[in-house]
């Protein structure tokens, strides 16, 4: 059954493949649950259900034989265990889940612009109804009928209940319908009409009997017309014997016009459309929710009245004081709607983690048997929005990050017992707002990284000499050097050539950052931090001698004088800031940024910052304006700079920095005999 | 041309049937549930109303159970969308009131054959 597919469905494509890949989901999710559980909830049942059907249907809609195919093949399967036919066996979730990826694969296909082949989908139907018990191989797509049947005349007696017309029915299109088959010659039969007196509208009293002939006509497809109101009236179809002569004739006059109209070829311009409309389909697209879309508008329309109130301005001539005063007002309308308009917009880029974090159960559940290994997997912060070029690309580090903790990470049962752990190890996935930025952790309770085995590799890979004996900080950041694996052996799970350097330079190339946290025999925490949003972010201007620079508004906590009777020194060398009950570090911001001629002065303002979960103070010369800035890539313009996370341009033209306040932080606190020459 | 809602949770599936229906110079109005439809319905009329069967919520034979209750939708033309139907399901579609049913798949032109048997 190819078919070519009309310009609408080609549009719709897309959609259906977003929609396909929820229901895929739902589907893999729900049988995961129904594993755990045996026995499953109905509710669980019944939304798999939901999905494997919902798939098929509009993978037959648009013409996709062999996703349809499938998805009948699982919901027969999913619909035995619906209505109690039988139980839910593991061969059988099994099997379900293999289907969950075939479909996986053929939507891809189709994405792709090609397709599986149906025989292997064939095959793997069988499969799922042979493990259902039945006969493989029965017919899944529907045969359309045949319409080439001879031409026939008959004669059929049409009479409806009383009531038909409640079920929406009307006998009179269904006759209109029968005249198109073919030449019909209809008589009304009068006979069960009442008085006038006793006539109810919503009654049907009359009955019809028909003499069709034509070639299109054939009792299926009459039964065809009527299969709506079988149940609502007597219909009689018997065949008149065909006159010989004049009857092609008479049904190619009459027939042929409504013919023609009915049941339109597939025209050349369809087919034309589909090779090209398919590949289109292909490019990504977001689902944005509706009331996203009309704050959008309102806030479009807010700019629109603006607009139209300074456009008046403009009409009338000289600017008095009361002009400047309205045009001052526009303006102050004008920034607060750009700034409205600009967060709505930020909005709609932004998509719920879980996207990513979806897959995490399949791939827990299948790795866990692969290894041996029990395991728990904790989802956390599902909801928790983050820019969609984040999300794709937070995929493949996260998947690495998962792998790793069941691999290297936990402990086989025996292991875990022996230690005096539960033998279900626990991985946790989370996701969280810290600041301006989003903390993506993965979290295991397994046997956290050996110090030992790491300097033992450094030493290897030539990280460390022999006898140095580097700091805690140290040891984490070997991890992340290329080619660091202090797995025993490599394992077909973890072991594909992606470390940790990776992971890291993927992070890093969006604006974030990974920490790895671990306390042996106890477990691993690895977290990510990354930007809510890769374009435009709120700014406090500061001067450092002649340059302006923009500290993120986020990562400031308060700016204050500095009285230097609080400051003390630390060894000698730090300075410390004696700030209500804590003491903070104070950083000189023109050493750090290698302005050699920088001085402090006595006006200087200490502002400060988060970083790393611990404030650092920033003396700066001065606090100009806040304002949001759009943030330009150091990387892909010149090259990724320490403590700089991106520069932006100013209002009058003019290149400012942005400072990464935990990169500064961890750059004074990693060196603290390099931070202070004053 | 007539006025018509299509009800449906799968958005694809319901914009395939709307533009179709679009396309032939009707006027569609969606619901992307049986509640919604319903409380549409609670204040608009229409001249037909196709509405999935397996949906999240209230199915498609509840929704057309709750519609004939209203009075204005006594005897509107409401059609039931579903995969092949076996005869039983038929059978329960049309004992909660359903004027017939569609089954997909179908291409925009049997949509279109297919509603003529309701519309005028």
């Amino acid at each position: 059954m190819t078919k070519s597919l009309s310009d609408i469905q080609i549009e719709l494509l897309g959609l259906f493949f977003e929609e396909s890949a929820e229901g895929l989901q739902q589907l893999e999710s729900g049988l995961l649950a129904l594993e755990q559980s045996k026995g499953g909830g109905a509710d669980t049942i019944n939304d798999v259900f939901r999905a494997a059907h919902s798939i098929k249907g509009g993978a037959g809609s648009f013409g996709l034989t062999e996703i349809s195919t499938l998805g009948h093949a699982m919901e027969g399967m999913l619909e035995d265990f619906r209505s109690h036919r039988t139980e839910p066996t593991r061969e059988m979730l099994a099997s379900l889940l293999e289907g969950v990826d075939w479909l996986r694969n053929a939507l891809d296909a189709r994405k792709a612009g090609g397709s599986l082949p149906i025989a292997g989908v064939r095959a793997f139907c069988d499969q799922l109804e042979t493990l259902r018990g039945s006969v493989p191989g029965t017919p899944t797509a529907i045969e359309k009928v045949a319409s080439a049947a001879p031409a026939v005349a008959l004669r059929i007696d049409f009479l409806p209940a009383p009531r038909i017309l409640e079920s929406g029915n009307e006998p009179v299109r269904l006759l209109r319908e029968l005249s198109r088959l073919g030449r019909a010659k209809i008589a009304t039969d009068l006979s069960r009409l009442p008085g006038l007196a006793d006539i109810d509208a919503s009654l049907c009293y009359l009955s019809w009997h028909i003499e069709l002939e034509g070639n299109d006509v054939s009792a299926k497809a009459v039964e065809e017309i009527f299969a709506w109101v079988d149940t609502d009236a007597v219909l009689r179809i018997e065949p008149v014997l065909a006159k010989p002569i004049g009857q092609d004739v008479a049904a190619a006059e009459v027939a042929a016009p409504a013919l023609v109209q009915a049941h339109p070829v597939p025209d050349a311009k369809s087919q034309l459309a589909s090779t090209d409309g398919r590949a289109d389909t292909a490019i990504g697209s977001i689902r944005v929710g509706v009331d996203k879309i009309d704050l959008l508008m309102n806030m479009v329309g807010e700019l629109v009245i603006t607009q139209s109130m300074l456009g008046v301005i403009d009409d009338e001539g000289s600017l008095d004081s009361r002009r400047v005063e309205q045009l001052r007002e526009g303006l102050g309308l004008l920034a607060r709607n750009t700034r409205s308009l600009q967060e709505s917009v930020m909005r709609l880029r932004s998509v719920p983690i879980s996207v990513v974090f979806n897959r995490f159960p399949r791939l827990v559940h299948d790795l866990g048997q692969q290894l041996g290994k029990q395991v728990e997997l904790k989802v956390n912060g599902q909801t928790t929005e983050i820019d969609k070029t984040v999300v794709e690309k937070l995929g493949d580090p996260l998947v690495h990050l998962v792998r790793n903790s069941l691999d290297h990470g936990l402990e086989t049962p025996e292991i875990r017992r022996a230690a005096g752990k539960s033998e279900i190890g626990v991985i946790e996935i989370s996701a969280y707002h810290h600041g301006g930025d989003v903390v993506v952790e993965v979290r295991d309770d397994g046997r956290g990284i050996n110090r030992d085995r790491v300097i033992e590799r450094a030493r290897q890979l030539g990280l460390l000499g022999e006898n140095e004996s580097p700091p805690e900080d140290a040891i984490r950041d070997f991890i992340f050097a290329p080619g660091f694996s202090t797995a025993t052996a490599v394992t077909d799970v973890s072991g594909r050539g992606v470390g940790m350097d990776v992971v890291r330079r993927n992070i890093r190339a969006l604006g974030g950052d990974v920490f790895v946290e671990t306390t042996v025999g106890k477990g691993t925490c690895i977290s990510m931090r990354l930007p809510l949003t890769l374009a435009i972010i709120d700014g406090q201007l500061i001067r450092v001698g002649n340059h302006a620079y923009v500290v993120p508004l986020l990562s400031i906590i308060e700016s204050v004088q500095v009285e230097p009777k609080r400051v003390s020194k630390f060894q000698g060398k730090r300075e410390l800031y004696r700030l209500r009950d804590k003491l903070i570090p104070m950083i000189e911001l023109g050493q750090v940024l290698g302005m050699q001629s920088w001085q402090r002065s006595e006006e200087s303002l200490m502002m400060i910052v988060e970083a790393d979960n611990a404030p650092i103070g920033l003396l700066v010369d001065e606090l100009l304006a806040q304002q949001q800035v759009v943030v330009k890539s150091l990387e892909t313009n010149y090259e990724r700079v320490a403590g700089l996370s991106g520069a932006t341009i100013l209002g009058d033209g003019s290149v400012a920095f942005i400072l990464d306040t935990t990169a500064i932080g961890r750059l004074v606190r990693g060196t603290p005999s390099g931070a202070h020459a004053a | 041309m007539a006025k018509i809602m299509t009800v449906d949770d799968s958005v694809s599936l319901r914009k395939l049937v709307a533009s179709a229906l679009k396309a032939a110079g009707h006027s569609v109005s969606e619901a992307d549930s049986g509640q919604s439809a319903l409380s549409v319905a609670q204040t608009t009329t229409f001249d037909l109303v196709i509405s999935d069967l397996n949906m999240p919520g209230m199915d498609g034979l509840t929704l057309v159970g709750q519609l004939r209750k209203l009075p204005a939708y006594r005897s509107t033309p409401i059609l039931i969308l579903t995969t092949e139907m076996d005869p039983q399901k038929k059978q329960a579609a049309k004992a909660a009131g359903a004027t017939g049913w569609l089954v997909k798949p179908f291409d925009p032109a049997q949509l279109l054959a297919t509603i003529r048997k309701v519309l005028d």
